[in-house]
């Protein structure tokens, strides 16, 4: 068995295993053996790529191919380069960290753990695929489960907040699926035969119209996974309905799905295209990072803020990605990294504060730090980490972004550059505001006095995320080595 | 002509026999043996779905009126498997309604008699042999439709199917009278050689098809399926939304591109017009509808739109895509219908309002639906997904871009109306909710294999490869 297809296996087994399971106990004891090894195994991977890296000189490498339906040429081929094997470590941490979050969940635990289970499988898949078919298959696998764990275990208006976020985000992977196919049937444009196999199409000049018409099919159908303004609008809804772990992992591993792949199937493949079309979505992804810092201020509900925040801070990704060069390459990659686990601390952190307050609204909270001190301590240093403070990993991400935004000297790209970093300070307004006015100040309610302190599973949870925001931050060298090699092949394209 | 090549009608012959034995067996029996009727039935038809699978030549009859391929021989053991399907998930039905009024042998005779229409008329090579397999195909379900005779919807349904039939088989009729006079035979092969495009064929053809379109429900034409499937019995209204479309999609597929090929330029412009009307109109009735029969009655129109974009490509790729999608569709409609019946005849519930908070009571029953409709919005990895996938592969392949973009707008509509169902099911909770209920074996059987069905014959893909490598046989 390869290394990595191992990762879809395993949570399919751990799916299995749950179908046999009985109780709360057994449930979460079965996930956690399942997400345990998922991680142990990512971890591994990190340095197995390492090592094979020194050797093996090509764009993938673990590449493994098998024949799937030979009249579309359609193999299940996998691989990883440095990119795919962070994104692949990130989210097996979110998914770990997620189960130690719902630990408590009583409503139908079976369902739930399944339900998220089946997503993160999707999502690995995602990651290791190099056939657009396959990818393809495990994003709306990734995607559909949405639709059970908000409609089930969200709050508020979870219902419609399930059909929103679901319907938006299978109708933009429809709008790929049409891109996909103008990729696949003009891939024997050199006189090849038709293929899916992303590393091949690479080979292949895909005639310029061609990419002109299907380049913003591909980029809208990943991108409104990615929030890209205007299409962000399930984000917010479908973020404050969702139960905690879903949010977590929605925000901090399945929004990245959409600059994965913008990054590796439309730029990759459709380069004249992208050079076409970059003007116009560089000032869409701009207003998405201003608007949703300013949406971030006028929200009163925590888990609002926080939606719009990832607006915001994804938009910064696709902003970063569209600038095509390196530094800012590297700080979108580092970005999805940072934000992905902040914004699953931050949704952990709400989760807790709202399971024991009952309420999400900053006007009714206040001076939570004196009754929780840990988790008032983990918030302020999650706020300060998401604002971009030194030492944590969003200055990093940010540094690179929009440094390599400014090698751009044109009025066009230094205008929209300047735009975009107006958000930081914005950032820091609604970050700072919201975090001293819930957890400093007078205890805003007598009701609060004797809130239950955070329990092991919960620190656990925390920590788990908070390690790797530390060493992106503190040791970021390493991290940008090793996804140094991995951007070139993909930047050359579009010199 | 000797005897043997007689056996080039095995699949007709064992039916025949099977509808036989069925009325031996309904003179000579008592009263109380006829309570056994049903495991009867089922266990003939069983060992004649099993016969099917053993291979058979190619070949043709009668001067070519008959003819028989592997493609042909696929769909038929196909059809056999959804009627097995059907028999079993309406077992429990039949036990509790049909065997107490002492009428349960026609109904099995009926139904076994439509389905030899239907090897007829996809098996024919010729417009009177169609002819013949169409009415044969269609006369008896006239009988099933109204076969609750105690519901006045029953038979009103019977009626409008029947009046709506012989108009449709009338014009089709009409349609084929053009083309005899344009071409002076009925024979496949001859007529293909001579037709050319004129005024009086593109009429010929327009007529006939607006035929075979009433049989598929293709829009315009589709204004009977939601009333007749309403007042049907489930069983009835699953056989034409599954069995009927099935094969009068085949049929239609092989006149067009045998037939009618030298009218491809005209049909194909036809084509492509209802698919987008076929599609739009069957998804957007769809949105409001309760009643679960009528619901799935617009869902099987748009699915039939779906179809169609495989008629746009004229290679092998097309054709197996057609005869994969409509094998898809088969089990994965199969699956819907069958859990409607497991719900309908343990409590008469038919709408959607009285599915709330299914999950929690009847969990597997909830599964077995979501797959269902999952499938048939084609959701990944479930067949439906591969079958829609392939479609849009097909008509993509010849350029068509703007009408698989239309698709795909039109399958992010339908899963809004398969997540409706979904959510009653699994996101209410509903105290008066439907109580747990234990279906009966054959039920069970009959799930089961429709579920192994949308499981498997999308993700397990030498199933298409086999289907590749046959589908273009019925071109010779």
């Amino acid at each position: 068995m390869d290394i990595l297809s191992l990762f879809v296996i395993v949570p399919l087994l751990t799916v299995l295993a749950l179908v046999f399971t009985k109780g709360l106990k057994q449930v979460r004891i079965v996930s956690l053996i399942g997400m345990l090894v998922q991680l142990a195994m990512s971890i591994n991977l990190i340095f197995a790529y390492l090592k094979e890296r020194a050797v093996n000189n090509n764009i993938m490498v673990f590449v493994k191919d098998y024949m799937w339906f030979e009249q579309f040429n359609i193999h299940y081929t996998i691989g990883v380069d440095a990119i795919s094997v962070v994104m692949i470590v990130l989210t097996s941490v979110v998914v770990l960290a997620g189960v130690f979050i719902s630990w408590m969940v009583d409503d139908l635990p079976k369902e739930f753990f399944i339900s998220l289970i089946i997503l993160s499988s999707g999502v690995f898949g995602f990651f290791i695929s190099l056939d657009l078919f396959t990818m393809f298959v495990f994003y709306e696998i990734a995607v559909i489960p949405m639709y059970l764990l908000i409609g089930i275990w969200g709050s508020g208006p979870k219902e419609d907040s399930a059909m929103k976020l679901t319907l938006m985000l299978m109708g933009a992977s429809a709008v790929l699926s049409v891109g996909i196919f103008g990729i696949y049937f003009n891939s024997n444009a050199d006189g090849g035969a038709l293929t899916f196999n992303i590393l091949e199409i690479a080979q292949v000049n895909i005639p310029e119209a061609a990419q002109n018409l299907f380049f913003p099919m591909v980029f809208i159908g990943f991108a409104v996974l990615g929030a890209l303004f205007p299409f962000h609008t399930w984000s917010p809804s479908g973020h404050a309905s969702a139960p905690t772990a879903v949010s977590m992992l929605h925000a901090g591993v399945l929004m990245k799905l959409g600059g994965y792949g913008v990054f590796r199937v439309a730029m990759y493949l459709l380069p004249l295209g992208a050079l076409t079309w970059s003007n116009f979505f560089l000032v869409l992804a701009a207003i998405g990072v201003v608007y949703g810092a300013m949406g971030a201020i006028m929200q009163k509900d925590l888990k609002y803020i926080n939606a719009y925040a990832s607006v915001s801070h994804l938009g910064l990704v696709l902003f970063a990605l569209l600038m095509f060069n390196k530094t800012a390459w590297n700080g979108a990659i580092i970005q999805s990294l940072s934000h992905g686990l902040l914004t699953a601390m931050f949704f952990a952190l709400i989760g807790m504060v709202y399971g024991r307050t009952h309420t999400r609204d900053i006007d009714k909270l206040g001076g939570i730090m004196k009754v929780l001190p840990f988790i008032g301590a983990i918030y302020v240093i999650t706020g300060l980490a998401y604002l971009g403070l030194p030492g944590f990993s969003g200055f990093v991400a940010e540094m690179n972004i929009f440094v390599g935004s400014f090698e751009h000297t044109d009025t066009f790209h230094r205008v929209l550059t300047i735009l975009a970093v107006s958000s930081i300070v914005v950032t820091a307004v609604y970050i700072l505001r919201m975090v001293g006015k819930i957890m400093m100040g007078p205890l805003e309610n007598e009701d609060f006095k004797d809130l239950p302190k955070a329990t092991w599973y919960e620190k656990v949870g925390l920590v788990l995320l908070l390690i790797p925001v530390l060493i992106i931050g503190i040791a970021p060298f390493g991290l940008s080595e090793m996804l140094k090699e991995s951007i070139e092949p993909f930047l050359e394209r579009l010199l | 002509m000797n005897l043997e090549s007689f056996l080039l009608m095995r699949y007709e012959l064992g039916l025949l026999a099977v509808i036989l034995l069925l009325i031996v067996f309904e003179i000579f029996s008592s009263k109380k043996q006829k309570e056994n009727l049903v495991t009867i039935s089922i266990v003939l038809f069983t060992i004649h779905t099993l016969v099917g699978f053993l291979p058979l030549n190619d070949g043709s009859l009668f001067g070519g009126m008959f003819r028989t391929n592997a493609l042909l021989h696929f769909f038929k053991s196909t059809l056999n498997i959804g009627v097995l399907i059907l028999l079993l998930q309406s077992a429990d039905w039949i036990k509790e309604n049909v065997v107490k009024q002492n009428k349960s042998t026609e109904f099995f005779i009926l139904i076994f008699s439509s389905l030899l229409g239907m090897y007829y008329m996809i098996s024919s090579g010729d417009f009177l042999m169609f002819y013949i397999g169409l009415e044969l195909a269609t006369l008896p379900v006239t009988a099933l439709v109204a076969y609750e005779t105690y519901k006045q919807e029953s038979a009103e349904a019977g009626v409008k199917f029947i009046l709506s039939s012989a108009l449709a088989s009338g014009t089709a009729l009409l349609g084929v009278s053009f083309l005899y006079a344009t071409t002076g035979t009925l024979y496949f092969d001859a007529m293909a050689e001579v037709l050319t495009i004129s005024n009086l064929s593109v009429l010929g053809f327009i007529f006939f098809f607006s035929g075979l379109a009433f049989k598929i429900s293709l829009a315009p034409f589709h204004f009977w399926t939601a009333d007749v499937y309403e007042g049907a019995p489930i069983s009835i209204a699953s056989f034409l939304s599954v069995i009927s479309k099935g094969a009068a999609a085949i049929i239609l597929m092989i006149i067009l591109f045998t037939v009618m090929r030298p009218l491809m330029p005209v049909w194909i412009k036809i084509i492509y017009m209802v698919t987008i009307a076929t599609m739009f109109i069957g998804n957007l009735f769809a949105l409001r509808q309760k009643n679960m029969k009528r619901f799935l009655a617009y869902s099987s129109i748009a699915q039939a739109g779906f179809i169609l974009l495989g008629f746009l490509s004229d290679d092998q790729l097309g054709y197996t895509t057609i005869v994969y999608f409509v094998a898809v569709y088969i089990f994965s409609n199969l699956a819907a219908f069958g859990v409607v019946q497991a719900i309908s005849s343990a409590t008469g519930k038919e709408s959607m309002d009285d599915y709330e908070g299914l999950y929690r009571t009847n969990p597997k029953l909830s599964l077995v639906m979501m797959l269902a409709l999952f499938s048939l919005a084609g959701i990944p990895p479930l067949a439906g997904f591969f079958g829609k996938f392939f479609l849009y592969a097909a008509a993509a392949s010849k350029g068509y871009y703007l009408l698989v973009f239309i698709a795909v707008v039109n399958a992010t509509i339908s899963l809004y109306y398969y997540l409706l169902v979904i959510r009653a099911m699994f996101l209410r909770k509903n105290p008066d909710a439907i109580p747990f209920f234990k279906s009966g074996m054959y039920m069970k059987l009959g799930l089961i294999i429709a579920v192994i069905g949308i499981l498997v014959i999308g993700v397990y893909s030498p199933i298409y490869e086999y289907l590749y490598s046959i589908s273009n046989s019925f071109l010779n």
